[in-house]
């Protein structure tokens, strides 16, 4: 049987949703292994009950310290060892920096911000703003793929893995690079921007006023993200910006407000599930994509949204 | 301090991009320098000027800023660009073997140029807007075995001391890393503006030399690199089916509403 490891993302003690959308995907492959470098690696594991996991690895180590680098040791020390068919991580800028160096050390193919992946390691890729969809598969080596939080909807399973810690030896190279000091994101009362299943943007149209879009996404529970456009006029934090430079995501629902919808926006949106527009100008062309469009001013729309939802919720 | 800047030509990204034959069409559209490459050029810059007796970079600071990159001959535009901002020299990797090589193999021919020129730091943007995997840097740094400093936010370089250190920014927070003499760094497009070229500069640039190397001038083999060798393989490339056509109404007092509705009805809300 084809063996999976999957590599826990994990910040603060708490495991990232992610990590139960990529143990789904090891098990429909085969057998799913979970790799978890913590230094409290108890905490991390109480919470991988609940997703599909047959087998835990646990490595203790200066991770906090080493950063990417001394992961990928890890890793590629426990590829070695266990020879799994594929390696899959969380597509975020450590992770993917994790899979270079694991691909690097392991002779292996990459593929990065897979959608999905199959029982026989051929992925999904959605590029080029959507436009296109792409299948792949890593021909040499073990697949190391690093898929898009929000791929899949995670399957809750009941299980008691068993847990095999691991004596991972940090190389030199691997500790050139120290980490002196660490500070977490800062977390307002809102879901991380990758990995919500909603989305309210903001854009030019704002004229630097999100509060009408900040309002509405708390009424939905949502990430609130911004247009290039908003981001470079400050209106917005950069950590915020959705598009080719920024951030993609792919959630459940994507509200863009008073945003034009440029390829360079559009590359970092196109693929969400539900794409909700509202815009001035009715040239627009995020009206072209979107599921449902409202050509009007956002500063009437959005509250009357906002109030209309709140109302339901009361 | 002997400085390098990876930097790649791409398809403009507001162009629109096809495949063909399952690679990026790369011919049939303008082709820039990837705009995240602008911010490490510039930062490389900023480097040199700070720690240069005429607050300049060139021959008088003492310092040099050398362009790497891999692409066709056309590519030069993309260079001429980055020694129009102020890099001294440039030298491209160019060789029909190349065409198709994967991430692996266009940072194995990287690592091998930058092997044999002696640099103190390797600055390189986050990714490039065409293959967007953002994963070059760090196979350098792991081919090289040098201190990785990537997704820079803010660098400080010492150069008495021969280390550098950085802000690391990612979605999950900040990490201040810090290593010595060599390292890799990438740089993010909060830490700086790029400058646009002066007319001096493109005038100068004119002169600069760019240096072009064929594979066998490096040491990397032909049946490392190229299409034939890249450990991933695209089975098929299909345009997206158009979304369907949505619903498009003019807001008329309760627009806000009517959308609700529909999120309603989409379960979403």
């Amino acid at each position: 049987m084809s063996s999976v490891i999957f590599l826990v993302d994990h910040s603060g003690g708490k495991v990232a949703k992610a990590s139960g959308e990529l143990a789904t995907f090891a098990k429909s492959i085969g057998e799913s292994i979970a790799v978890v470098f913590a230094s409290n690696p108890a905490e991390v594991i109480s919470q991988l009950n609940n997703i599909s996991v047959d087998k835990v690895i646990t490595a203790t180590g200066d991770w906090d310290k080493y950063g990417p680098a001394a992961i990928a040791d890890g890793l590629a020390q426990i590829i070695a060892a266990k020879k799994p068919n594929a390696l899959l991580i969380t597509s975020t800028a450590t992770g993917k920096e994790i899979a270079a160096r694991v691909a690097v050390k392991t002779n292996s193919g990459i593929i990065t911000d897979a959608v999905g992946v199959d029982k026989d390691l051929i992925t999904t890729q959605s590029v080029f703003g959507g436009s296109t969809t792409v299948h792949s598969a890593v021909t040499t080596g073990i697949s190391v793929i690093t898929l898009r939080a929000n791929s899949i909807e995670p399957v809750a399973a009941s299980s008691t893995p068993a847990v095999e810690e691991f004596a991972v030896n940090i190389s030199d190279a691997a500790k050139l690079a120290t980490i002196t000091s660490a500070t977490a994101a800062v977390k307002g009362g809102r879901p991380e921007l990758t990995e919500a299943s909603i989305v309210v943007s903001g854009g030019r149209g704002t004229n630097g006023d999100f509060k009408p879009v900040e309002a509405l996404a708390d009424a939905l529970g949502a990430a609130v993200g911004a247009s290039r456009a908003a981001t470079d006029a400050g209106w917005y934090p950069h950590s915020h910006q959705v598009g080719q430079t920024g951030k993609t995501v792919s959630p459940q629902l994507y509200v863009a407000a008073g945003i034009s919808g440029a390829i360079q926006h559009r590359a970092g949106m196109q693929t969400s599930k539900t794409i909700v527009a509202i815009n001035k100008d009715p040239e627009a062309p995020i009206l072209e994509i979107a599921d449902f469009a409202v050509i009007g001013d956002l500063f009437n729309v959005l509250p009357q949204a906002t109030e209309k939802i709140k109302a339901r919720k009361a | 301090m002997k400085i390098a800047v990876c930097i790649k030509q791409v398809p403009d990204s507001w162009a629109e991009k096809k495949m063909a034959g399952g690679v990026l069409d790369r011919a049939n559209v303008d082709a820039v320098l990837n705009d995240l490459d602008e911010y490490a050029v510039e930062e490389a810059l900023r480097i040199v000027e700070a720690n240069s007796p005429t607050k300049e970079a060139g021959e008088a600071s003492g310092h040099s800023i050398t362009l790497i990159s891999m692409g066709p001959e056309r590519a030069t535009e993309a260079i001429r660009k980055a020694l129009s901002m102020g890099a001294d020299d440039a030298i491209l990797i160019s060789d029909p073997a190349l065409a198709g090589s994967d991430a692996l193999a266009t940072s194995l021919v990287l690592s091998e140029v930058i092997k044999a020129g002696n640099y103190d730091l390797v600055i390189c943007g986050t990714e490039s807007t065409d293959a967007r995997m953002s994963v070059v840097p760090a196979m350098i740094a792991e081919r090289l075995s040098w201190a990785q400093l990537t997704f820079a936010g803010k660098v400080k370089v010492d150069p008495a001391a021969k280390s550098v250190e950085i802000e690391r920014i990612t979605e999950f927070g900040n990490q201040v890393m810090s290593a010595a003499f060599p390292a890799v760094l990438s740089v993010i497009e909060k830490i700086n503006e790029p400058r646009y070229p002066s007319f001096k500069g493109i005038m100068a640039a004119k002169k600069k030399t760019i240096t072009t190397m064929n594979l066998a001038q490096t040491s990397v083999a032909s049946t490392a690199v190229g299409a034939s060798a890249a450990w991933s393989t695209v089975k098929d490339a299909l345009p997206r089916p158009p979304r369907g056509a949505g619903v498009k109404l003019t807001d008329e007092g309760s627009g806000g509403e009517k959308l609700v509705e529909f999120l309603v009805e989409k379960r979403l809300a």
